[in-house]
């Protein structure tokens, strides 16, 4: 309320800026249509719309189809148990390492950074070499050390994605308890323990039920993350014929050869996968709204640590050694794989050989791969902070008419996959529209910005909240206009979290897959595309050897980001 | 005569912090808290009176000393006794209530028997009987959520009555409530502790709120104990110039002795009517309160009214006095114009040595722990 | 002429009237302090003055040069009306230095580098915070924030300055010694200040003037101290400043006579004429003007004794009634401390009459 009058203070007191607003209004209004609405309606309405009359005819075709029905039970079935065992796993190590005086405590917790940077589908690829039902690395050990006669593990089923899908995803559970279990108030505790109640039941009556709104807030996290989730099923179900629905539409697409018909089906599978997705978000939000407990306290006391005793030392060799196994071996995989001559030569340093990486700097396709994620990625990022920020402030300072619809346009692109999210650009801006944009960089670029620019609109957001209105009506009243105030006072406050904003969306966009496999062309390959046709075309030592090389140059980035978001830690 | 409830022999508490090196935050602390009584422990912050608290319930661990509760030993660094807090039998009331969001209030209050496995019937009886005593009769099934602070403090107050404990601790309890509810609780409290019989700590850094409700208070600065004795003599007779300022308003002044008379820096012409102290030294502090000088027309020192300020309920001068101003205030009915001549005449004043300004250095160093 | 006049200023949002022909005048070299219960206006009528919120009908006028006017379609930007503020949370900017902060105001008027340099040392010395010049905010408690702000609104003009509630988010002992500071510098340079706040005691000790708003927004009464304290002009006044007890009072053919609720007594006092006719009366006394007199044939029951430090304040019962009393240490010392559960006589010293309120059955 104070902050819709303050406006219009302001505008009514200088005539002239009322200009400005609309000029920014207008062109927020504008971009979200270009970027958001029109591929979101090019799929509704292609999914229900054949020859120019409505029908849920192209919907009911699919859902016939068996391949439809086991493409959607399985992204349900994988979905579920990766929540659950990911919230376990996540629970777990919160304990652990948020309330026990177990030993290592830095060192684990830096192990958990790995899984953020790491895609998950080099992380797949690497246990696919390590498990892979006929030739993994692992099998093969196995069964000559144990004399067996068939694979004892094989990755390529529904619980190998779901193992690999749980060792990316259970940081999101572990992030939100731990979080939780740190700054919770030590005297909701404490109080027990005076009236009388042992540790054990403590934890039991009061600690874990305060919790529990932090794990279901991680645990749908989760669940939202693997529906959509496109890399770790296509590498490991494809040659066992195991789909998702993300991995079917991506299917449909490609055996299509880019036919209308492919796409229409796609769109139609698209629409059925939003549907799983919403209604596991409409979940999010009656979890989220029946609110968390107020259980942060101000000052920093920190909790009592549970003593561990006998157990202490057991339980760290546990958890770490599950730690280096989820999250060392598939790395350490890669990066032996790309030393090979040939795939399925043992991993000794006689077949070993540095070729595979010179190659990749000579091969025009690779060296363009890496150049098109570097370009798309800075791209993305610039853009999309740019136009995130632009929104923001439209949003949160000038707050025109229709405010809602914009804010609920901007965060859209968030909750709808990668996948679908391709589809869609792919039917605006292929042509129907009189704009082609297909097989070029630019249709990547869209479908990037569309998909990122929810992150942009978060941040920006949280960072002009943060500017109160006060620091910038006290430049006015020392003489400065209002332009001169955003200069000198609003923008340097906003930008450390601006340039955080930048990072958050740069590196995501350079290992990205999901995304650019469905909009990539002859040219126009991104580093993830040109890692899983490596590996399509059987060139494994290559595919794994740019793997590590997208590796490395992810964990510099990531390095020179935190050197230069700690040094402006000031303000 | 009354029983000793709460006794600490020689408590010391020594931390070992990363970034202030080592910080002894009680020091060597000797008191007894007898039956019945409502004993506070007052200081500013980082004067070791949480960690005094915490000690006693059992939170924090001493490094050196003894605890004794109702006679029985629970911490005690000799023996290498540490009994844990769900053992010592006490009630405690917390700062930010500490009000479970997930229990309605019935259940919050319910838990202490619940754990000492009181039978069903028997836990209804005591909790709704400690409702009633905390006006909170009706609001079993509502959530401390939907609750304002004060009825959350209540909460939490019959949380910690419905076991009949002999000692209850009180952290800083009512500091996060407005100063009109601050006054009823109060109240409530002290009818409380006189219907039930039990014995209260209670800390906080609220000097007002300590001597409205305690029998008697200690005074702790730095770790250390400065004076223990009832409210009235600690501000009448305190013993040392951080007890008198701490509580109430003070007004000091730097006097010269020579010859047996006192005179104000800065006037060695003019006698202060008043007499030196028995063990006088060349340079003292003249303490006393604004409201213990004497404004008369010409009885004691010579000096004019400086400012005057009209408040509520009395009448404040600045008068220069020496190189120095003093405060005085007087009910309405004494009244002297801005600049009219008057004289002023101490009171029975306290006299100290004067301080180093190293003492305040290490006060405000203890503020960041 | 007064040097700050606010004109029959009107502001509504919406439905809601926040201020309706309100008229104030300032004079040069005072403190004024705008005192009222939180929500009454007087942000609102700050935030005309400075520019940043247009009033809908009015004039402002500061040294005769006219700021705003309705009328004659006036309105000078808040860039440019070169008035100092301070505001309640200081909005000092924490990524600029304390000198980058101080020296804002002058790097828009285009001043030589060493004439800025020097004015701002001048002016960090008259807040003592020259060994902080070159900290960041984030260095600094809120007491020196608090500081810096004052620096920074006396570079804007040390001619008017605005301070609005500046001191509420500091601790008891640290405003006192912020309220002092202030009243100092104004002495030192002279500056006007205008001083907006709802806690009473800040204003007491700082104003030279005191303007008093209800919570309609209207101005109730214009004065010193003294006047507000002993001779409040309304029964909204006398409440609104300091604690209060009124027992009402209803004519009889004799006179008064006190209801007690259970009870009623004989009023020994003489009401003034101009309430004489008046069949129901409320008597207002503040607690402080009320003594313990053994002759007195007011008699009441002492329920709680609370002692403060520099008084005792007493919860006494009179009759049905409930009423405060205060008696200072010194007089305690004199006559006595009154025991829980005594009886007491009570004499009134300095009674204030007003016309009872309609009371809602």
């Amino acid at each position: 309320m104070i902050n819709l009058r303050r406006n219009k203070d302001l505008a009514a007191v200088e005539g002239r800026r009322i200009g400005l607003d609309s000029i920014m209004t207008v062109l927020a209004f504008v971009l979200l249509l270009v970027i958001v609405v029109i591929p979101i309606s090019m799929i509704i309405y292609n999914a229900f719309f054949f020859e120019g009359k409505f029908t849920f005819g192209l919907i009911v075709d699919q859902l016939t189809r068996s391949t439809t029905m086991s493409s959607m039970w399985n992204t349900v079935k994988i979905g579920g148990l990766v929540t659950l065992f990911g919230t376990i796993v996540g629970v777990f190590y919160a304990w652990l390492l948020g309330r026990s005086n177990i030993p290592g405590k830095k060192l684990m917790r830096s192990l958990f950074t790995i899984p953020y940077m790491f895609p998950p589908f080099l992380g797949a690829m690497a246990w696919d070499l390590l498990l892979n039902g006929r030739s993994g690395y692992l099998n093969r050990w196995l069964m000559q050390t144990f004399n067996l006669s068939s694979a004892p593990l094989n990755i390529n089923t529904v619980w190998g994605i779901v193992f690999v899908e749980i060792s990316y995803y259970f940081p999101f559970v572990f992030m939100q308890v731990v979080s939780a279990l740190e700054r919770m108030d030590p005297t909701l505790e404490e109080s027990a323990r005076i009236a009388g109640a042992k540790q054990g039941t403590v934890i039991r009556t009061i600690t874990l039920p305060l919790v529990v709104p932090a794990i279901s807030a991680g645990a749908l996290l989760i669940l939202i993350s693997s529906l959509a989730h496109f890399g770790v099923p296509a590498i490991l179900g494809f040659s066992q014929g195991i789909f998702t629905l993300p991995t079917r539409i991506f299917a449909v697409i490609s055996r299509s050869g880019g036919s209308f018909e492919g796409i229409r089906q796609a769109a139609a599978l698209s629409i059925l996968l939003v549907i799983v997705v919403a209604l596991a978000l409409l979940l999010q939000r009656k979890v989220l709204s029946s609110g968390g407990y107020d259980i942060i306290k101000g000052k920093s006391m920190r909790p009592t640590l549970i003593n561990l005793r006998g157990a202490r030392i057991p339980l760290f060799i546990v958890a770490l050694v599950t730690l280096v196994v989820i999250v060392i071996v598939p790395l350490v995989m890669i990066f032996l794989v790309g030393l090979v001559r040939a795939y399925g030569l043992p991993l000794r340093p006689e077949n070993f050989t540095l070729a595979n990486y010179a190659r990749i700097f000579t091969t025009s396709g690779t060296v363009d791969s890496i150049k098109n994620s570097l370009v798309l990625a800075i791209s993305a990022g610039v853009i999309s902070m740019v136009l995130g920020t632009l929104i923001a402030y439209v949003v949160q300072k000038i707050k025109p008419k229709g405010t809602g619809v914009l804010e609920i346009l901007s965060v859209l692109p968030y909750s709808i996959p990668g996948t679908v999210l391709a589809i869609g650009v792919i039917l605006a801006w292929s042509g129907s529209l009189r704009v082609n944009l297909y097989n070029t960089l630019w249709i990547i670029l869209v479908a990037y910005i569309a998909r990122y620019l929810s992150f942009s609109m978060k941040t920006s957001s949280a960072a002009l909240l943060q500017v109160h209105p006060s620091l910038e009506e006290a430049a006015r009243t020392c003489g400065a206009t209002h332009t001169e105030s955003l200069k000198d006072i609003t923008l340097p406050l906003i930008r450390p979290a601006m340039i955080s904003g930048f990072f958050l969306i740069f590196l995501p966009a350079m290992r990205e897959v999901t995304t650019s496999v469905l909009l990539y062309g002859p040219y126009t390959r991104t580093l993830g595309v040109q890692i899983y046709s490596l590996r399509d075309a059987g060139m494994m030592p290559q595919a794994a050897a740019l793997g590590s090389v997208a590796i490395v140059l992810i964990i510099v980035i990531n390095a020179i980001v935190n050197a230069i978001t700690a040094d402006r830690k000031g303000v | 005569m009354a029983q000793v409830q709460v006794q600490l022999k020689n408590v010391t508490k020594r931390f070992v912090t990363k970034t202030l090196g080592d910080i002894v935050a009680v020091d060597n602390f000797n008191f007894e808290v007898y039956e019945g009584e409502c004993f506070s422990i007052l200081g500013p912050s980082g004067c070791g009176k949480t960690t005094a608290l915490r000690m006693i319930a059992g939170f924090e661990d001493l490094t050196e000393g003894e605890i004794f509760l109702g006679g029985r030993p629970v911490s005690s660094s000799r023996d290498k006794l540490y009994v844990p807090p769900e053992e010592r039998d006490l009630g405690m009331v917390f700062q930010a209530f500490a009000v479970w969001p997930h229990k309605n209030v019935f259940e919050n209050v319910a838990y202490p028997l619940r754990i000492k496995k009181v039978p069903r019937p028997e836990i209804e009886r005591r909790v709704k009987e400690a409702l009633h005593h905390t006006s909170l009769t009706g609001l079993e099934r509502v959530y401390p959520s939907d609750l304002s602070g004060g009825q959350q403090q209540r909460i939490a107050l019959a949380r910690s009555i419905v076991t009949n404990p002999k000692v209850m601790l009180l952290d800083e309890p009512l500091s996060n409530l407005d100063p009109h509810l601050r006054e009823t609780m109060r109240f409530e409290l002290k009818e409380l502790q006189s219907k039930f019989g039990f014995t209260i700590i209670f800390v906080t850094h609220d000097q007002s709120e300590a001597m409205a409700i305690s029998d008697r208070m200690l005074v702790a600065d730095m770790g250390k104990i400065m004076q223990i004795d009832t409210p009235e003599n600690l501000y009448n007779r305190p013993i040392n110039r951080f007890v008198h300022s701490f509580l109430g308003e003070s007004t000091f002044l730097n006097v010269v002795i020579k010859d047996g008379k006192v005179y104000a820096k800065g006037d060695m012409e003019h006698p202060l009517d008043v007499e030196a102290p028995a063990n006088a030294e060349p340079e003292m502090v003249l303490a006393t309160r604004p409201n213990a000088i004497e404004l008369t027309a010409d009885i004691g020192y010579q000096t004019h009214v400086q400012t005057r300020i009209f408040l509520t309920d009395r009448t404040e001068y600045v008068v220069p006095i020496g190189n120095q101003t003093l405060k005085v205030q007087t009910p309405h009915r004494i009244t002297f114009s801005q600049g009219e001549s008057c004289s002023v005449r101490f009171v029975e004043p306290m006299w100290y040595p004067v301080e180093d300004a190293e003492a305040e250095k290490e006060r405000q160093r203890r503020q960041l722990i | 002429m007064a040097y700050v006049r606010f004109e029959n200023i009107s502001v509504s949002y919406g439905d809601n009237q926040v201020l309706k022909n309100f008229s104030l005048s300032l004079e040069k070299n005072e403190i004024m302090c705008l005192v009222g219960p939180s929500g009454c206006g007087k942000t609102t009528l700050v935030r005309c003055l400075l520019g940043l919120t247009r009033p809908d009908e009015g004039e402002i006028y500061v040294d005769d040069r006219c700021l705003f006017s309705s009328k004659r379609r006036i309105n000078v930007p808040a860039e440019r009306r070169g008035i100092g503020i301070v505001f309640q949370d200081y909005a000092v900017w924490p990524h600029l230095t304390v000198k980058e902060n101080v020296a804002y105001p002058m790097r828009k008027k285009r001043m030589k580098k060493e004439d800025i340099d020097r004015r701002v040392r001048d002016v960090l010395k008259q807040v003592s915070m020259s060994e902080y010049i070159n900290h960041l905010p984030g260095q600094l408690s809120g007491g020196q924030q608090q500081r810096v702000a004052i620096a920074r609104a006396l570079m804007s003009s040390d001619d008017l300055i605005v301070m609005d509630e500046p001191i509420t988010n500091l601790d008891a002992k640290l405003r006192d010694q912020m309220l002092n500071e202030i009243r100092d510098i104004q002495r030192n340079l002279g500056t006007t200040i205008f001083y907006i706040t709802h806690d009473q005691k800040a204003a007491l000790h700082l104003g030279d003037q005191l303007a008093i708003m209800n919570e309609k927004g209207e101005l109730v009464q214009i004065g010193s101290d003294e006047d507000i304290i002993l001779r409040p002009k309304s029964r909204f006044i006398f409440e609104f400043i300091g604690v209060t007890n009124f027992i009402p009072l209803k004519r009889v053919d004799s006179g008064y006579k006190l209801d007690l609720g259970r009870e009623m007594i004989p009023w020994p006092e003489s009401v003034p004429e101009d309430v004489e006719q008046i069949k129901l009366l409320e008597m207002g006394t503040r607690p402080n003007d009320i003594t313990f007199d053994d002759a007195s044939p007011i008699r009441a029951k002492v329920k709680r004794a609370v002692f403060l430090g520099s008084e005792y304040d007493y919860f006494i019962e009179l009759g049905d009634r409930e009423i405060r009393v205060q008696q200072s240490t010194l007089d305690a010392a004199l006559v006595g401390v009154a025991k829980e559960g005594t009886e007491v006589g009570l004499r009134f010293l300095n009674p204030h009459y007003y016309e009872a309120k309609r009371r809602e059955a």
